[in-house]
């Protein structure tokens, strides 16, 4: 974590009650724990977390039919592409959720941010499985609120944000287990689609690294910005053929993933 | 350790220029007689909208066209060479309760690198009260290579108003790399975010070349459809134009979470991508 | 106005199998999972265990398919159920994954059968063929089947794995066909015997009439423990 946003966290901890009342930040004392528990980034982030993910390839499979991935340049291309675009905004979204903006006005926000129905019905359903894994292990009044008003699912970054906040993380462990997973979903998804190699699928996520630690930043100081600013601070990147390519998959009959 | 990614330029509003072109352009449209006490829109109702605002400005001279039913019509004619890098450009344009407006433009706009390399604004700000209808359409905006340009568009809608809204980028001329360009589309709805997207293309626009974005099309759009019947009859997700992967123009027509339908499109030009747009308008 | 969600479920408060009841206080339906290899007739089984069943208790089916929803299809094809009664979850080319390790998918598909066709007694969940290793999480069945055929040799119960050794029942199919497999039934239960102690083991026939009344008895007992000892 860069010194930059350690310092945007102690700002955003110390920011106005005024602003914070526009987006429903609760109290500053609240904030404190803030940094507590850096392992739980670990258990969080973790592929294996019970949340679902398995199933989704992030665009992964359609991209693979059409000839877009082919290899793990390729893949390196299209999770670069998917990390600054779809990955900056659930990152975005997340950190805020950590930061403690009101979880209900970030899930429409997440919505206007996707226009196709075919991701939103994703997102909720990710969503409602990341509740179910976050309530079992971080449980907190926070995620039951969230879970009685939206049954079906909020949309999953916003509750991974909640949950990492549950777990004591910070905004910026959020960003980082967001972005994350947005590469490393279809990067094991590829592994499976292509039979591509697993040491070469992994060694396309370190090589982006040096991305992920600019989303996650990136998305830090939007969502700190967001407290002042409100929730037009936080990114909305588009990603056309993403969108495009989501509804076309959701229409097969036949398919591997879920998304 | 070093950096190797660069890094994208924040989004918030640049410091001021010391050169450049400072220019607001400002339509308003008024129901004509009868028009603002029907409940369903302006289509049908009362007189042609006035229009007692029509202030044109720098590069934009605003060109009152014959009106249609009581749709009033005003096309855009670009007076000079415009954004170039340093501009200010503004255009407000609302549509009050009842009135029926429709805005179009005489040819494309290019964005221009400046002088000084400095970034060009072009803020538009479009107001559809109740029961009123505002068709936006003007032609392609192209960012020509060396240009950099922000775009917003902040459009602003009334519970029972109507909107028709398009927009299309050319990512250069003929032949040539694209400018930076990075533009903001935000929709509200009777208050509420109804749509929010940035797209960011060019030099500084981190994996904006990429499958996942626009997989080599250097033509993009949207077509936007927004108004109360789509709260009942929320509109059917169709596909648009080819298949994946072979290099045409492609894209998606679907409901957006609040009563309003999006088309976007991806192309490799800006002809194939008007057909595309054209064939979502349809319906 | 928001179009995408309108609807109102009630909260949920369950994480797993582990609780007998539901959220609203009522008990909820016993979940068996059937697991094994492609081909041995998992789907023709729950087929013919619906058939059977559904006059006596309320059924449900969830299916985790390699490839998305063909089993579901299946299934709504023979009209073994109606429609709203088969969900398939979509596993991403590892049903044993869905079934075990990050079963909440399948939790999420369970709940909704209950919520939106409930009450159910009985919600069978499928596993996609998979190998002799798969099996089902105890957060998301209550009991589970395991079935292998007699067209897979008759070495399957010999070689043992976590499916043939623990399943709570192990199904031996198509004994119709092992004359012509050179198949020694009286070696498999032998065998199996020796793998698994007192668990049960039941042989099928499924293309004969009644077939699958030892699987479809052994269902009903199962049952009958649930709400005896969940009332």
């Amino acid at each position: 974590m860069s010194e930059r946003s350690e310092r945007a966290i102690q700002r955003c901890a110390l920011s106005e009650c005024e602003a914070e009342r526009s987006v429903g930040a609760p109290p500053v004392e609240d904030w404190g724990s803030v940094g507590m528990s850096r392992a739980a980034l670990l258990v969080l982030a973790d592929g294996r977390f019970p949340a679902g993910g398995h199933a989704h390839s992030g665009g992964a499979e359609p991209a693979v039919a059409a000839g877009h991935i082919k290899d793990a340049a390729t893949l390196e291309t299209f999770c670069r592409g998917r990390l600054h675009t779809a990955g900056l905004v659930a990152a975005g979204l997340a950190a805020a959720a950590a930061a403690g903006l009101d979880p209900l006005l970030l899930d429409d926000a997440a919505d206007a941010r996707t226009p196709v129905p075919a991701l939103r019905q994703v997102a909720r359903r990710l969503g409602r499985q990341m509740m179910r894994a976050a309530r079992a292990t971080w449980p907190s009044a926070a995620l039951d609120a969230l879970a009685a008003a939206r049954p079906r699912g909020a949309h999953q970054p916003v509750v991974l944000g909640l949950a990492a906040r549950s777990a004591g993380l910070t905004p910026l462990d959020a960003a980082y287990a967001v972005a994350y997973e947005n590469i490393s979903g279809p990067a094991t998804a590829v592994v499976r689609l292509l039979s591509l190699d697993p040491f070469d699928a992994t060694a396309v996520l370190a090589r982006l690294t040096d991305d992920l630690e600019q989303v996650a930043e990136q998305a830090t100081e939007a969502a700190h910005r967001a407290v002042t600013e409100g929730l037009g601070a936080l990114p909305a990147a588009s990603a056309p053929l993403l969108d495009i390519a989501a509804e076309a998959h959701a229409a097969w009959p036949v398919r591997l993933f879920a998304s | 350790m070093t950096r190797t990614v660069p890094r994208p330029v924040a989004p918030q509003a640049p410091a001021v220029p010391a050169a450049g072109l400072r220019a607001t352009a400002r339509i308003v449209a008024r129901a004509g007689h009868g028009g603002t006490s029907r409940s369903n829109g302006a289509e049908s109702g009362g007189g042609t909208s006035r229009l007692p605002v029509l202030e044109g400005g720098g590069p934009f001279a605003l060109r009152r066209v014959q009106s249609h039913a009581d749709q009033a019509r005003v096309c855009l004619v670009g007076a000079m060479s415009a954004p170039l890098g340093g501009d200010r450009l503004r255009i407000e344009a609302t549509a009050e309760a009842g009135a029926s407006l429709r805005i179009t433009a005489a040819a494309a706009t290019v964005a221009l690198p400046g002088r000084t390399g400095e970034l060009a604004t072009y803020d538009v700000h479009l107001t559809v009260g109740d029961g009123a209808r505002l068709e936006w359409l003007p032609e392609p905006l192209i960012s020509a290579e060396g240009s950099d340009l922000r775009m917003t568009t902040t459009i602003d809608l009334a519970p029972t108003a109507r909107l028709v809204f398009r927009e299309e980028q050319i990512l250069g001329r003929s032949g040539e790399h694209t400018g930076a360009l990075r533009s903001r589309l935000t929709v509200r709805q009777a208050g509420r975010v109804l749509l929010d997207q940035e797209t960011a293309y060019g030099p500084g626009a981190p994996g904006w070349d990429t499958s996942a974005v626009l997989g080599g099309h250097r033509a993009v759009g949207q077509f936007l459809v927004a108004g109360p019947e789509f709260t009942d009859r929320p509109a059917e997700v169709r596909l648009l134009g080819g298949a994946a992967g072979d290099g045409a123009a492609q894209g998606v027509l679907a409901p957006l979470a609040g009563p309003a339908a999006l088309a976007t499109v991806v192309a490799p030009d800006g002809l194939s991508l008007r057909r595309l747009l054209d064939q979502a308008a349809a319906g | 106005m928001h179009l995408d969600h309108q609807d109102g479920f009630p909260e949920r408060h369950t994480y797993s199998a582990a609780a007998p009841v539901r959220g609203d206080g009522t008990r909820r339906a016993l979940r068996i999972g059937l697991g094994g290899p492609v081909g041995t007739g998992k789907t023709a089984t729950v087929a013919a265990l619906c058939r059977v069943l559904r006059e006596e208790f309320s059924i449900a089916v969830v299916t985790n398919d390699i490839y998305t929803r063909e089993d579901a299809e299946f299934l709504r094809r023979e009209a073994v159920l109606p429609t709203e009664r088969i969900v398939a979850v979509e596993t991403g080319a590892c049903p044993h994954t869905a079934i075990r390790d990050d079963i909440s998918a399948n939790l999420e598909a369970v709940e909704d059968l209950e919520e939106s066709v409930g009450p159910l007694d009985l919600v069978l969940v499928e596993s996609g063929g998979d190998n002799l290793t798969a099996t089902f999480s105890k957060g998301l069945v209550d009991a589970q089947i395991f079935v292998i055929d007699t067209a897979g040799g008759d070495d399957i119960p010999r070689k043992g794995g976590p499916g043939v050794t623990t399943a709570d029942l192990l199904v031996v199919n198509k004994t119709d066909l092992a004359p012509y497999v050179g198949v020694d039934l009286d070696g498999m239960a032998r065998d199996a015997k020796a793998q698994r102690g007192e668990l049960p083991v039941a042989f099928t026939a499924l293309k004969q009439p009644d077939g699958v009344k030892p699987v479809a008895d052994w269902v009903r007992a199962q049952l009958t423990h649930w709400t005896t000892a969940t009332a």
